[in-house]
C-alpha cells in the first residue's frame, strides 16, 4: 500500500519574503517625530501704520549676537550662553512695578524688584538681535536657553499653584483632555508669557 | 525492529514554520511606528541644533519642511535652500507654502508650521531672508528643528 503522506506545504520562503518587506520599510521609513523650538513670527504691519509705543529701556533685555558668534547684553556686558538663562531668569523674574492690563504687580515673582530692570513678566520684552553671519548653531543656543528660562520659571510658579510642574502638566495633557487641565495650562503660560522679539539681522556679515 | 530505526534517523529538524510569522510581526510594528521618508535631500544632511526645550509636531500634514544646509555639489558654495524635491530660491518660498496650503482645509491654515531643519553650520541671513516671505503671506508659525537633548 502506498504510503499516506500528505505532502507540507513548504512554508520555508515565505520568511524570505516576509525579510525582503521588512527591510524594504526598515530602509524607506523614518522614526522619529521631529520636534523643534516652537516660535511665532510678528505680524506683518501695514506700510502706513502708526510705529508701535515705545517700550521703557528697563523692559526690555537686548541680547545681540554678532558674526563671530559673541553676545552682548544690553549693550554693555559680554556674557556667554551658558549665563543666557540666568540673566533672561533675573530679568523676567524681577517685578519691580505694576504689569499691562492693569494686573498690578507681580506677587508671584521671586526677583530682586530693582527699578532697573522690568516692571512685570508681562511687560519684559527679549529682544534678539543677530548678524546675517551669526551661525545658526549660536542663534539656536541663545533661543534654547530662552526657552529654558521661561519653562524654569513656568515650572515654579506651577508647582506653587497646583503641586506639579509646568512640564508635568503638558505631559499629562496627552492623556486628559479636559478643559481644566487646558486652562490651568494657560493660566501659568499668562504668569510668564513668552515674549521674544526678532530683531531683523544686520547685514555686515560675509 | 522498524522502532529502533526510526529513533536513530537523528535530530527531527526544527519547525520554521513560525518563522514568518514573527518576521510579519516585526514588519507590521515597523510599519505602523513609523513614517515615509519624502524627500531625497539635494543638501548634505544638515546636522541639527541640540536644545533643551524642544516641542513636538504631531500632524505632519500641517507641517512643511524648509532645509537649508550645503549642497551635496561641492561647487555650489554657501548655503542652498531645499523645498520638496529640489534647490530653491528664496522667493520660491511663498509659492510652496501656497502649494502646501492648497491641500488643506480652510480652518487648518492657521495651525500650519514651518519647520527649518538647518545645519548648525548655516548663517541666520538665510534663515531670516525666509522669514520675512513668510511674514508677508502670513505663515506664522515656525519651528526650529533640534534634537532633543536630556540632561
Amino acid at each position: 500500500m502506498a504510503k499516506r503522506n500528505i505532502p507540507e506545504i513548504n512554508a520555508g520562503s515565505m520568511a524570505d519574503i516576509a525579510f525582503l518587506l521588512l527591510i524594504f520599510f526598515l530602509v524607506a521609513s523614518t522614526m522619529e517625530v521631529d520636534g523643534g523650538i516652537a516660535r511665532k513670527l510678528p505680524q506683518k504691519q501695514p506700510p502706513n501704520q502708526a510705529p508701535p509705543p515705545k517700550l521703557k529701556e528697563k523692559n526690555v533685555l537686548q541680547i545681540a549676537i554678532n558674526r563671530k558668534d559673541r553676545l552682548l547684553v544690553e549693550g554693555d556686558q559680554l556674557v556667554q550662553v551658558k549665563d543666557i538663562k540666568q540673566l533672561a531668569i533675573d530679568f523676567i523674574d524681577n517685578g519691580g512695578g505694576e504689569g499691562n492690563k492693569g494686573v498690578g504687580n507681580c506677587d508671584y515673582c521671586k526677583g530682586a524688584k530693582s527699578d532697573a530692570s522690568s516692571d512685570h513678566p508681562n511687560k519684559a520684552v527679549i529682544s534678539l538681535k543677530s548678524d546675517r553671519g551669526t551661525s545658526y548653531g549660536a542663534f539656536i543656543a541663545v533661543h534654547d536657553a530662552l526657552g529654558q528660562a521661561y519653562t524654569e520659571l513656568r515650572n515654579r510658579v506651577s508647582k506653587e499653584r497646583y503641586g506639579k510642574s509646568y512640564e508635568a502638566l503638558i505631559k499629562q495633557q496627552k492623556s486628559d483632555k479636559s478643559q481644566k487641565l487646558k486652562d490651568k495650562i494657560q493660566t501659568i503660560k499668562d504668569l510668564y508669557p513668552e515674549i521674544i522679539s526678532e530683531v531683523e539681522p544686520t547685514a555686515t556679515g560675509n | 525492529m522498524s522502532k529502533f530505526k526510526k529513533q536513530k534517523k537523528g535530530l527531527p529538524a526544527i519547525s520554521t514554520a513560525s518563522l514568518p510569522d514573527i518576521v510579519f510581526m516585526l514588519l507590521f510594528f515597523f510599519m505602523v511606528s513609523t513614517t515615509m521618508r519624502e524627500t531625497d535631500l539635494k543638501i548634505i544632511q544638515p546636522t541639527l541644533p541640540k536644545a533643551h526645550n524642544t516641542k513636538k509636531l504631531e500632524h505632519k500634514n500641517l507641517v512643511s519642511t524648509v532645509y537649508i544646509g550645503k549642497s551635496i555639489n561641492e561647487s555650489i558654495d554657501g548655503d542652498v535652500i531645499q523645498l520638496n524635491d529640489k534647490i530653491a530660491r528664496v522667493s520660491d518660498v511663498k509659492n510652496f507654502i501656497f502649494a502646501n496650503r492648497e491641500q488643506l482645509l480652510e480652518e487648518e491654515i492657521p495651525f500650519m508650521t514651518t519647520l527649518f531643519k538647518v545645519d548648525v553650520g548655516s548663517k541666520v541671513g538665510t534663515v531670516a531672508d525666509i522669514k520675512r516671505e513668510l511674514r508677508e503671506i502670513d505663515a506664522l508659525k515656525i519651528s526650529y528643528a533640534a534634537t532633543p537633548e536630556n540632561d
